[in-house]
């Protein structure tokens, strides 16, 4: 077994949903200050990977061991696709505060100790200037920087995030990357970051997840990343192109069989710079 | 309108109205509109119920409202939540019809508890609606942080360990206490319009959770007095002009947050 | 076999006048409700059903209080409600359920003035009951005429806008796309809900009409794998369970020594049954479980 000293240890977890095996023994562990991208296509299992973390899932067999074992105490997360409700009344800077103390009773009184946590957040996150905003009112990328502090105010060792990148323009993206980049420095804070598309994070992660037929493939980008490494993965031969600094994994069938491939692994043989 | 007979009146209407401006504020944000109809009028079997077995009404209300939250969370689990609620109500509402068959001279009691009987409250009937009500504040503020989290995201007030399937419940467990003790003195129609028309101006002509719940419980208790001098003034029920002045708070307050959303939009690019 | 029936069938069933038109009208009630609760419940829209219910009643108390055919003033009533609600109507379920409260609220309070001029002016007590409640074994036959026309309209609107319908329910992007004006289609649907909703709130009272629109079609959606069939088991579960209530409503008078079961109860507890019979909570479960992550926030949505 391997060493336990790690952040978070994901030891031979399998998970079946319905009868589907979503995940197969899949087995990792993150040090602490790690910034890993947990990469797969649409419906490989990422997001039930971040869910099986957090405990909202059971596995059917293996475990998670969080260091430290309080689970939720210890980790900040931001969801996928949160659509937040223009018609809350609540301001960015209430969204951060609950983050605080979401889960106590009483009303959020304005304690001087509370207002000074949230408004170091907000601009930690660049989120002072729409700090008295409606949340549902922000744009993408304010919504994202909002959550984010959210899930960081408490200061968590690990921070998961369910494709933070999706349905952000490509500004705010290389924006919310290099955030996260410096907030995980600064607050020595282990990131797992689910992406379908690993380029955007090339510059920044120093370990990778990659997930396919719900099986994982871990270690340094250089060392996943790799054809015979990647064509183990996905049972079938892959190749892995860098061209511009980007990287292009291309599955075999890609010529003859496009559209397959295409569905199984559309935003890797698709790339729109 | 302020004569000595007329002062339980107010009292009661001021202290259902404060409630139910609160609890209202997160029947609004949470989208529970159905079940705010549904509880309190699933609740009036209950008083039948307790008129047939020779009991105190308010302990009838108070198991028929635990029965529509057992129906709604149980079915709901199942199913949709809006079938799950359609459904428990007309189940109650079948009993009600039972009970009603059983007792004859029910008719002007049916028409009080739907429409409420407001102008003629005794001072006993102060204390029950006193004593939930007051118990029904108190869990909504000691569950402010969670109720509120839970109605902007129920993933991110799990990741803060916030059950989103016991949150849920306690929350109909809310309505139902709110609802069952007041229908009896104001009347399914006036409690059902408060939980709705104040709340949904409140959210739009403030940003500030708290200060929303507040104004809410404010433009309550305005609706619900001008509601009672209207209707001493005119003659008509109070129900009129509390379901009238609720549904008026209501588009008000839409009509405000889409003008505001619309400037915004154009200061944005213009 | 014919002492089964005669046990089965109360001597006089077939032969009292007011429970076959109690048969006829409730049926035709049922099958209406089926068909258009169908499409009520796949696009989410039980309360809106039961608010035009409620609603229309206001109708119906104007009507008496004027001395109208009941059934217009349920109507007419029924597609103002309808109007407005379309009127605030929006895109998340959350701010619709609550356009629908407004309105309900607003019809409700209505009603209480029209019952309470009622009582005032033609010192009857029962309004409030009737409305609720419905009276179908005391069905005035001027009416027959009008409901006739109403349902059947309802139906075949059904049957005009079955596909742009559906498409819109499905996805209203996507419906929009194949040029169905969405918004107009939305409010065609309400006002096919209010005829279906007045016709059986008129007949067989405000509970009956939710029990009828919702209960039977959440059961077929359950079975029928596609709408069309949802529809037609719809109705069928609907009059089946009308017919049962109204036969043991009728037996019950004997049972209970003269006294019996009021109809309402009888088949709002059938249409009870069938749900908790179709649920079987094996089904669902698998069904939460094949959207991970969802279920928590659909659960969470509203109730």
């Amino acid at each position: 077994m391997r060493e336990e000293s790690g952040v978070l240890a994901v030891q031979r977890v399998s998970v079946s949903l319905s009868g589907r095996r979503i995940l197969d023994e899949v087995d990792f562990a993150l040090h602490g200050g790690a910034f890993c991208g947990l990469i797969g296509a649409n419906g490989s299992g990422k997001t039930t990977l971040l869910r099986t973390i957090l405990g909202f899932v059971t596995p059917t067999s293996g475990r998670v061991v969080i260091d430290g074992g309080r689970r939720l105490a210890q980790i900040g997360y931001v969801p996928q696709k949160i659509v937040l409700d223009p018609a809350i009344p609540m301001r960015t800077r209430d969204l951060v505060g609950l983050g605080l103390d979401g889960h106590r009773l009483g009303l959020p009184l304005a304690a001087r100790a509370r207002r000074r946590l949230v408004d170091a957040m907000l601009e930690a996150v660049g989120a002072t200037s729409f700090a008295e905003q409606r949340v549902g009112e922000l744009s993408g990328g304010e919504q994202q920087r909002a959550l984010i502090a959210h899930a960081l105010i408490r200061r968590p060792r690990l921070l998961l995030l369910d494709e933070p990148l999706a349905n952000l323009d490509i500004r705010s993206i290389a924006a919310t990357v290099s955030l996260l980049r410096r907030l995980a420095l600064e607050y020595r804070m282990t990131v797992l970051l689910s992406t379908h598309d690993m380029n955007p994070l090339l510059p920044a992660m120093d370990c990778i997840v990659y997930l396919a037929n719900g099986r994982a493939a871990t270690g340094r980008t250089e060392d996943v990343v790799r054809g015979e490494v990647l064509s183990r993965l996905f049972g079938e031969h892959v190749d892995v192109i860098r061209v511009h600094g980007r990287i292009l994994v291309i599955a075999a069938g890609a010529g003859n069989g496009a559209s397959t491939d295409i569905e199984r692994n559309p935003e890797h043989v698709v790339q729109v710079p | 309108m302020f004569a000595s007979f007329l002062v339980n009146t107010w009292i009661v209407a001021t202290i259902v109205a404060a409630t139910a401006g609160v609890v209202g504020f997160f029947v609004v944000l949470r989208g529970n509109s159905f079940a705010a109809h549904a509880l309190p009028l699933g609740t009036f079997p209950g008083a039948a119920a307790a008129s047939l077995l020779g009991v105190n009404p308010l302990f009838g209300l108070l198991t028929f409202s635990g029965l529509g939250v057992i129906g709604i969370s149980q079915l709901g689990k199942a199913g949709r939540p809006e079938i799950a609620t359609a459904l428990s109500l007309v189940m109650l509402l079948g009993l009600g019809a039972l009970f009603l068959s059983m007792s004859n001279e029910y008719s002007q009691a049916t028409y009080a508890l739907l429409f409420g009987e407001v102008l003629g409250v005794s001072s006993l009937d102060i204390v029950p609606v006193a004593v939930v009500s007051v118990v029904s504040l108190a869990l909504t503020t000691l569950l402010f942080r969670p109720l509120l989290l839970n109605a902007v995201s129920p993933e991110l007030a799990e990741a803060r360990s916030v059950p989103a399937g016991r949150t849920d419940i306690l929350f109909l467990g809310i309505l139902a206490l709110t609802t069952s003790a007041a229908v009896p003195v104001v009347g399914v129609l006036l409690v059902f319009s408060l939980t709705i028309g104040p709340p949904s101006a409140a959210r739009a002509l403030t940003n500030r959770p708290v200060g929303a719940m507040l104004l809410s419980a404010g433009l309550s208790l305005l609706t619900v007095w001008a509601s009672i001098a209207l209707a001493l003034l005119l003659g008509w029920p109070v129900g009129f002009f509390v379901g009238g002045l609720g549904a008026l708070a209501y588009g008000l307050g839409r009509v405000w947050m889409e003008w505001v959303r619309s400037r915004r939009c154009r200061a944005l690019s213009g | 076999m014919s002492s089964l029936l005669s046990a089965l069938f109360e001597p006089g069933w077939n032969s009292s006048e007011p429970v076959l038109t109690a048969v006829v009208i409730g049926g035709g009630a049922a099958v209406v409700s089926g068909v258009v609760g169908v499409l009520t419940v796949m696009r989410g829209q039980s309360f809106a059903g039961h608010a035009l219910a409620d609603v229309s009643s206001a109708g119906g108390a104007a009507a008496f209080l004027l001395g109208l055919n009941p059934l217009l003033g349920f109507l007419l009533m029924g597609i103002i409600a309808a109007a407005g609600m379309e009127s605030f109507s929006a895109h998340r379920i959350r701010e619709r359920d609550l356009a629908t409260g407004g309105v309900l609220g607003a019809g409700l309070g209505l009603s209480a003035l029209l019952l309470y001029l009622d009582v005032t002016s033609k010192s009857t007590t029962g309004a409030a009951i009737t409305v609720m409640f419905g009276s179908m074994f005391a069905m005035p036959p001027s009416v027959v005429p009008l409901a006739l026309a109403v349902g059947t309209s309802a139906i075949l609107a059904i049957a005009l806008l079955y596909r742009p319908l559906l498409l819109s329910s499905l996805d209203p992007a996507l419906a929009r796309v194949r040029g169905v004006p969405v918004r107009l289609i939305g409010l065609c649907h309400l006002l096919v809900v209010a005829f279906a909703v007045a016709l059986s709130a008129v007949t067989v009272g405000a509970i009956l009409s939710t029990a009828l629109l919702i209960g039977p079609a959440a059961v077929a959606l359950r079975i029928a794998g596609r709408p069309g069939g949802a529809m037609l088991l719809a109705a069928s579960i609907g009059v089946a369970a009308t017919w049962g209530g109204i036969l043991i409503a009728y037996d019950s008078y004997d049972w209970t020594g003269g006294h019996g079961w009021p109809v309402s109860f009888c088949i709002v507890t059938i249409i009870f049954l069938a749900y908790l019979a179709a649920g079987c909570p094996a089904r669902d479960k698998v069904r939460a479980a094949a959207r991970p992550g969802k279920g928590s926030v659909q659960a969470a949505g509203r109730g």
